[in-house]
């Protein structure tokens, strides 16, 4: 609603008007143009590409790789098991990284000094070693150790290495809940551990809830990387889809956009938690 | 009154912030149902006198006892000795992500062990009290400073303590709200609880305290009752800060 709709009289001077082409560069209908050009290029750009190399696309082979009909009747495809397998992989993964990174985190902020060092260590040391190597660290040296598969060892690595990261997220978290908090929480006789439970880890989850939806998000991307030990995920899926047919252009594409879907989905979907979490202080 | 036991003893106290020496060899008693007020210019101690009461801090050297019950880090004892003490902030610190109900109630509830109808009708009833029965639902954020303040004072009564601690009560309220706190800790005083009162509010101490003690420097510079504290205190230094805060 802009001033002039409503019905107050306007007793000073209007102010001056901005100069006419900041104001159409500034239009959304200007953007969406330009944005549409610029992405419309790039795609001619890629289109003229490929067929001056001669690619031969084949779009329509596509759909079967999510579900088909046969004479058996409705069967889901490579992709859509693929991606399921991707989803399970990442959610189990996720669920031991939060549990682990809490624990993490609890030990790093415990002011025991043993408890600390340990958190450090653990943190800098995986940190440190790149997620592709420690991926091959737990699939050929620490898998035949202790007795996992290459799947248990997939989740155990990415598990590990996401914990790193949320543990940071959790740490930030309780650091920014006030240290009145702890002060009120101590003053009426809670123990440590009541006052996470019921006061400060509560309070820090408005902080946390952000990003924790990136580390959600990255976790589905990241599991893509356990297809070097061939876990029948969507990305493993992907590469065995086009060893059998040389269709590599359409379905990188196609995987990449069933990424794109699920990542975009889990963000508008954690955005909807976070409102109901916002509580104002 | 001045016949029953003390409640809180420190003897010989020291307590040190690496090597800033914020409490020098206090020696002072609080009796059951006295009220102490302890003033003072800022970083001269005063909170930090009231902090070890119910162990926020914990002193260094010297012994201290609280109901009979020495304070030290690795007591056993602190958890319970806690409940008996209740404490309110300079700046309320109420818990934003609980309605005031609940503010009242987790106490009770989680430390005590008390049934949740119970802890609700003991809420209710000191709600009643500081005056803001109508405010149980809402939360913190959509209270006023001075209706924080009494609830923050309420969630102490909660816990049934049977001595209070004030730490600047009134100091981060805007000035038309500092009266209906005051008030409601004028009335604590009348049920004779024991209170131990950091402030500026001179008006206040005049009115309720048995015992004004004026720190500085880390030190107890002076104790005495109110009539003799505000008419003939007999350090300089402790004139001269009446002076200047009583001066407008």
């Amino acid at each position: 609603m802009s001033i002039a709709d409503t019905t107050h009289t306007l007793k000073g001077r209007a102010l001056p008007q901005r100069q006419p082409l900041a104001k159409m560069i500034d239009s959304v209908t200007f953007s969406v143009i330009a944005y549409l050009a610029i992405v419309g290029g790039l795609v001619l750009l890629a289109y003229n590409g490929a067929q001056a190399m001669g690619y031969n696309w084949q779009w329509y082979r596509i759909p079967q790789y999510f579900y088909s009909f046969t004479e058996d009747g409705f069967q889901w495809g490579e992709i859509s098991i693929g991606l399921v397998k991707t989803l399970t992989l990442s959610s189990i993964a996720f669920a031991l990284a939060v549990a682990m990174g809490l624990i993490v985190a609890l030990l790093r902020l415990s002011g025991l000094v043993v408890c600390t060092a340990v958190s450090v260590a653990f943190l800098e040391l995986i940190r440190n070693i790149p997620l592709l190597v420690l991926l091959y660290l737990f699939y050929y040296v620490l898998g035949p150790i202790f007795g996992f598969d290459r799947y248990w060892a997939s989740i155990l690595c990415l598990a590990v290495f996401h914990s790193v990261l949320i543990s940071e997220i959790f740490r930030a978290g309780i650091n920014a809940v006030p240290k009145g908090q702890w002060e009120a929480a101590t003053s009426i006789g809670m123990s440590k551990g009541q006052a996470y439970r019921y006061i400060i880890l509560p309070q820090s989850i408005r902080f946390m809830l952000p990003p924790m939806t990136g580390e959600v998000v990255h976790m589905v991307k990241s599991s893509a990387i356990v297809s070097v030990i061939a876990v029948a995920e969507l990305t493993t899926i992907g590469r065995n889809i086009i060893s059998e047919t040389y269709m590599s252009f359409e379905v990188w594409f196609t995987i990449a956009a069933v990424y794109m879907a699920v990542t975009l989905i889990l963000s508008v979907g954690v955005s909807f938690v976070e409102k109901r979490y916002a509580v104002d202080t | 009154m001045s016949d029953s036991a003390p409640i809180i003893t420190f003897d010989r106290v020291d307590k040190f912030y690496g090597d800033f020496h914020a409490l020098k060899d206090i020696s002072i008693g609080v009796r059951e149902g006295e009220r102490m007020v302890v003033c003072g210019p800022s970083g001269s101690g005063k909170s930090t006198l009231i902090r070890c009461i119910n162990g926020l801090e914990f002193h260094n050297s010297g012994v201290l006892t609280v109901d009979g019950v020495e304070v030290y880090e690795d007591s056993k004892h602190i958890y319970r000795l806690r409940q008996e003490v209740g404490m309110v902030f300079q700046q309320f610190n109420l818990f934003p992500h609980l309605t005031v109900l609940e503010n009242l109630t987790i106490g009770p509830i989680k430390v005590r062990k008390v049934s949740p109808s119970e802890a609700e009708r003991t809420a209710r009833k000191y709600l009643e009290r500081v005056r803001i029965p109508e405010q149980a639902d809402k939360y913190p954020s959509a209270l006023s400073g001075g209706q924080q303040q009494r609830v923050a004072i309420a969630r102490s009564l909660c816990m049934e303590s049977r001595i209070m601690l004030f730490d600047e009560p009134t100091s981060a309220l805007d000035p038309e709200m500092i009266n209906e706190v005051l008030d409601v800790m004028v009335e604590l005083a009348d049920t004779g609880m024991t209170m131990v009162v950091v402030t500026h509010e001179m008006g206040f101490a005049r009115k309720v305290a048995d015992t004004m003690v004026f720190m500085d420097a880390g030190e107890i510079v002076e104790t005495a009752p109110p009539e003799i504290f505000f008419t003939n205190p007999s350090s300089a230094r402790c004139r001269a800060f009446l002076d200047q805060i009583l001066d407008h």
